[in-house]
């Protein structure tokens, strides 16, 4: 099998990669580029565990394969936090309301809310509940993300 | 001054690493591993003919091809039955790969190592097995039928049979007791499978040192210290030479307390062989196949009772699915049988199970682990009793509760650690008063009417349990302070996101008087600690919480001791606030737990300027006694052991409002109250945390979760796709209170907290389901095809 060479910028850097044709992006994050922040919990696009931003938009990873995102810009849980290390709102909120418990599902929840509150910095309990309802979470049972999402959403708003 | 941070909300210490990707979980780990894939059963039950692996061998990246017959003798042994019970007169485990019979689809058939997991795969998929059909045994009426058979020497298909029996005070059997009673009646109750289903798998991750001749092993487990054991046993390696670690473990909800699991020892034995580094991770079809599941239970119940509803007969007999094999013994309906009378004074009780196998997935504890089908029985048992008089339902569980000046309260059964079933505490009117008041219970027939009136369908439910946590026998904490000032914790048990790091520092900070910044924790890890049990059955909290506790005591005593000779005062005229030892009322006279550290531990060489205190020329110690002292040790470390009596009991109750839609069947919970008592609360942010996630996943059972077997033994919904797991918009908003009656049997006053949460739902719903439709809800979970069904066959 030849490998594609691929260049993806990941959390701002330019990557260059070489990998099967056949490899997932999320495979090619985790263990080409070494960011496991992405974690995998069904590899079928349904636990939302692997969401990444693509060009900004939340997409599975595992349901893309690596040589597709050729020239796209990625963002992964690592590239969150602003480059001086402060954590981001959503990151921030989601440590104040004990929106995580194993934190396996969090990086997928917090790629996914950070799109969703950039699109909608204010939105109403219906509209989190829409966002938040292609993550999976087996811990928290919700509640307490739903809450993050919020507080994320007024700490925004009281930083802009 | 040193906040108090036991009982405070503070946030959790794992958090930051958690939430900018730093967590390392098992298959973060191992970058340049070979990695494994395994060929596993299509097949339900069927005896293996011949394996051919000969269009598999020139795959490149292939490095290794096992089967049963390469495993040394040890290892090709069936793994160990991790808890024998006289009962279990026919307990089976597996063997690591199949021998010569499958038992279940996913058993292991050939494990293969190869560059990377998709050469594995290749290679997994042109191995042949050549399979002789055998009739499967599915569901556990097949089962007890016994047709057919799943072990060819286990008759009936019965692995293990018990009958515990209370007599009542008269000396009556439960079934005299029902005979005599002037209500009786008796119905069939039904529970399905679900599973833990974490969101991370298992996974294996193994390192063999060839020059010290040691093994190093990650694995995504709930026991890290008793995984090594069993490593060292099968492997023949020393137990010094075996290390295994816990990493950051993405959910266990029960399912990774088994062990060892055969890629526990297979990756391990591999990595030795190869001299490579092995890792496994698992997938998630894997993980529905060939981990565990729980809950499958049908009940037949009798029940007599008084005209105030006071139980005075019970008598239970449960055909309990054991799945293919019985690792884990059978503690699941033990539990059920032990925990089944709840918050009541049964007048009499009997209850006898049968565990049967079937050509399924084993099954093993899942959060509640046989708890949920215990109180699904009692509560469904309550609410048919207030059906028969016309009572309110409520008003029946009054009347059979144990009252809070009847505790220490013995059950008079024996419960799953082998002790007697002894509450300690408890208030459980006081409880229901709460949730009554919380959920509105006495004014929702009003709302009822109001919502009738505008042709909406809602009822109401209530659920009681009560929940042995903290089970034995022990856990450990060990508690070093270093000349930094630092305090390090360790403790053997595992966490899977209870947020131990944080409960754990609180508590070591709360009692040497440190500031929380200074206090690290380390869990699972058998380098810092190798005597532990694990983490299940709401343990952690209060075994290993009170072993740190009672860890950080010696120390602080040993700091007091050393710090009062450097101070010239007396021990008792001490005290540690913020990290320094001070003469209470003189706070200007003082010395740093640092500075205590560096004079406990009489040094030689000075490697920095803080050490250079404590050797030999720096005129701190008599000449009258040795440099250390006759029955101390050197450094200001301490480590204890908590091991219980017994358990202690922490109790709850529940109540939700549902809506069903007249037209579609759906089922919609409008609102869900919890009343919560584990005794003191660590953190009571973690708590809720733990009751919210716990109701969620009750949730699931009550409305989604089953698996979906068919006749042939295929699981059918083997995928997120199809097995439903809720999600945030199917889980209700939790309304929480708490009651806190302080368990009299340990140091801290606390009782465990994580598996509360799921325990009563499915009773909880069932419950109110029933009051919304006015039909008998005799199995769960319930879809709205299946209540629209029951709205058809209803006269």
């Amino acid at each position: 099998m030849t490998d594609i060479a691929i260049t993806l910028t990941v959390n701002g850097v330019v990557r260059r990669v070489e990998t099967p044709g056949r490899r997932l992006l999320s495979d090619c994050l985790r263990h080409d580029l070494g960011l496991t922040g992405t974690h995998v919990g069904c590899e079928h696009g349904v636990c939302g565990c692997c969401t990444v931003l693509l060009d900004g938009e939340p997409v599975r990873s595992c349901l893309m394969l690596a040589a597709t995102a050729d020239g796209h810009e990625i963002t992964t849980v690592e590239g969150l936090a602003a480059p001086d290390g402060t954590l981001s709102p959503v990151q921030r909120a989601f440590a104040e309301c004990h929106g995580l418990q194993c934190g396996f599902c969090t990086p997928g929840f917090l790629c996914t809310v950070t799109a969703l509150l950039r699109d909608n910095p204010a939105p109403t309990d219906e509209e989190v509940l829409e966002g938040v309802s292609g993550n999976l979470c087996r811990c928290t049972g919700y509640q307490n993300i739903v809450k993050s999402v919020h507080r994320a959403a007024e700490i925004i708003a009281e930083e802009s | 001054m040193t906040t108090k941070l036991f009982g405070e909300p503070v946030r959790r210490r794992e958090d930051p690493r958690l939430l900018t990707g730093q967590g390392r979980y098992l298959d973060d780990l191992g970058e340049g591993a070979f990695e494994a894939a395994f060929v596993r059963s299509p097949h339900a039950h069927a005896r293996i003919r011949d394996i051919d692996v000969s269009a598999a061998i020139d795959v490149d990246g292939l490095v290794a091809i096992y089967t049963w017959e390469d495993l040394p003798p040890l290892l090709a042994e069936p793994l160990p039955l991790l808890i024998p019970h006289p009962a279990l007169t026919h307990g089976r485990t597996a063997t690591p790969l199949a021998r010569d019979v499958v038992r279940h689809v996913g058993e292991p058939v050939v494990m293969v190592v190869a560059r990377d997991r998709y050469l594995a795969e290749d290679v997994c998929a042109l191995i042949t097995v050549d399979y002789e059909l055998l009739k499967p045994v599915v569901g556990v009426e097949e089962a007890a039928q016994s047709a057919h058979l799943v072990h060819a020497d286990v008759p009936g298909n019965v692995g293990a049979h018990l009958v515990q029996e209370v007599r009542s005070a008269a000396g009556l059997g439960a079934r005299e007791a029902i005979e005599a009673a002037p209500h009786t009646l008796a119905f069939r109750l039904d529970i399905e499978r679900s599973a833990s289903m974490p969101l991370e798998g298992r996974g294996v991750c193994a390192r063999w040192d060839a020059d010290d001749r040691s093994l190093r092993v990650y694995t995504s487990t709930q026991t890290s210290t008793s995984v090594r054991m069993a490593i060292a046993a099968k492997l023949g390696l020393p137990l010094p030479k075996v290390e295994v670690i816990a990493p950051d473990v993405g959910g266990g909800f029960g399912v990774k307390i088994v062990h060892p699991w055969p890629e526990e020892v297979l990756v391990p034995w591999a990595a030795i062989l190869l001299g490579h580094e092995v890792k496994w991770t698992e997938d998630r079809r894997e993980h529905f196949v060939s981990s565990a599941h729980e809950r499958a239970q049908t009940q037949f119940v009798r029940v007599g009772f008084d005209d105030a509803g006071r139980v005075l007969g019970l008598d239970v007999t449960i055909l309990h699915d054991h799945g293919a094999y019985t690792p884990y013994g059978i503690i699941v309906p033990i539990i059920t049988s032990t925990q089944l009378p709840g918050p009541y004074k049964l007048g009499a009780y009997r209850v006898e199970f049968s565990s049967v196998y079937t050509n399924t997935v084993q099954v093993t504890p899942y959060r509640g682990a046989g708890r949920p089908q215990a109180v699904f029985c009692m509560e469904r048992t309550m609410d048919r009793i207030a059906e028969h008089l016309g009572a309110d339902r409520t008003a029946v569980r009054e009347a059979n509760f144990i009252q809070p000046d009847e505790f220490p309260y013995d059950q008079g059964l024996i419960f799953q650690d082998g002790r007697p079933l002894i509450y300690d505490s408890g208030d459980y009117p006081g409880s229901l008063r709460m949730l009554k008041e919380l959920i509105g219970w006495d004014s929702f027939d009003r709302t009822k009417e109001l919502a009738a009136a505008e042709g909406r369908r809602i009822g109401i439910g209530v659920g009681c349990y009560v929940e042995g946590t903290g089970v034995g026998p022990y856990e450990g904490g060990h508690v070093q302070v270093t000349s930094d000032g630092r305090v390090h914790v360790s403790t053997g048990l595992t966490s899977q996101g209870q947020g131990h790091e944080t409960a754990f520092a609180q508590i070591a900070a709360s009692e040497l008087g440190v500031p929380l910044e200074r206090v690290s924790v380390v869990t699972g890890d058998t380098r810092r600690f190798g005597y532990a049990v694990g983490t299940f059955a709401s343990r952690a909290a209060v075994m290993s919480g009170n072993a740190i506790a009672l860890a950080c005591r010696k120390v602080r005593e040993k700091a007091l001791r050393i710090a009062a000779e450097a101070l010239e005062a007396d021990p008792g005229d001490l005290e540690i606030v913020d990290g320094e030892v001070r003469v209470v009322g003189s706070p200007g006279v003082a010395v740093p737990l640092a500075t205590v550290a560096v004079l406990s531990n009489p040094l030689r060489y000075a490697f920095d300027a803080e050490a250079g205190r404590a050797t030999q020329f720096a005129g701190t110690s008599s000449f009258d006694r040795p440099p250390v002292a006759e029955g101390e040790e050197p450094g200001l470390e301490g480590r204890d052991y908590y091991s219980p009596i017994r358990s202690t009991f922490a109790s709850g109750m529940h109540a939700a409002i549902v809506e069903t839609d007249p037209l579609t069947a759906e089922i919609r919970i409008l609102r869900y109250a919890v009343v919560h008592d584990c005794g003191n609360l660590i953190n009571p942010m973690i708590v809720e945390g733990q009751i919210h996630g716990g109701v969620a996943q009750g949730v699931g059972g009550a409305l989604y979760e089953r698996m979906a077997y068919d006749e042939h033994g295929q699981l059918l919904n083997a995928s997120f796709m199809d097995f439903l797991m809720p999600y945030a918009t199917e889980v209700p908003f939790v309304e929480t209170a708490h009651l806190q009656t302080p368990s009299p049997l340990n140091p801290l006053g606390i009782k465990g907290a994580g598996e509360a949460g799921v325990i009563p739902v499915s009773a909880v719903i069932a419950s109110a389901v029933e009051d919304a439709e006015g039909i008998r809800i005799s199995r769960m979970p319930i879809s709205p095809s299946e209540l629209f069904d029951l709205r058809r066959a209803a006269p």
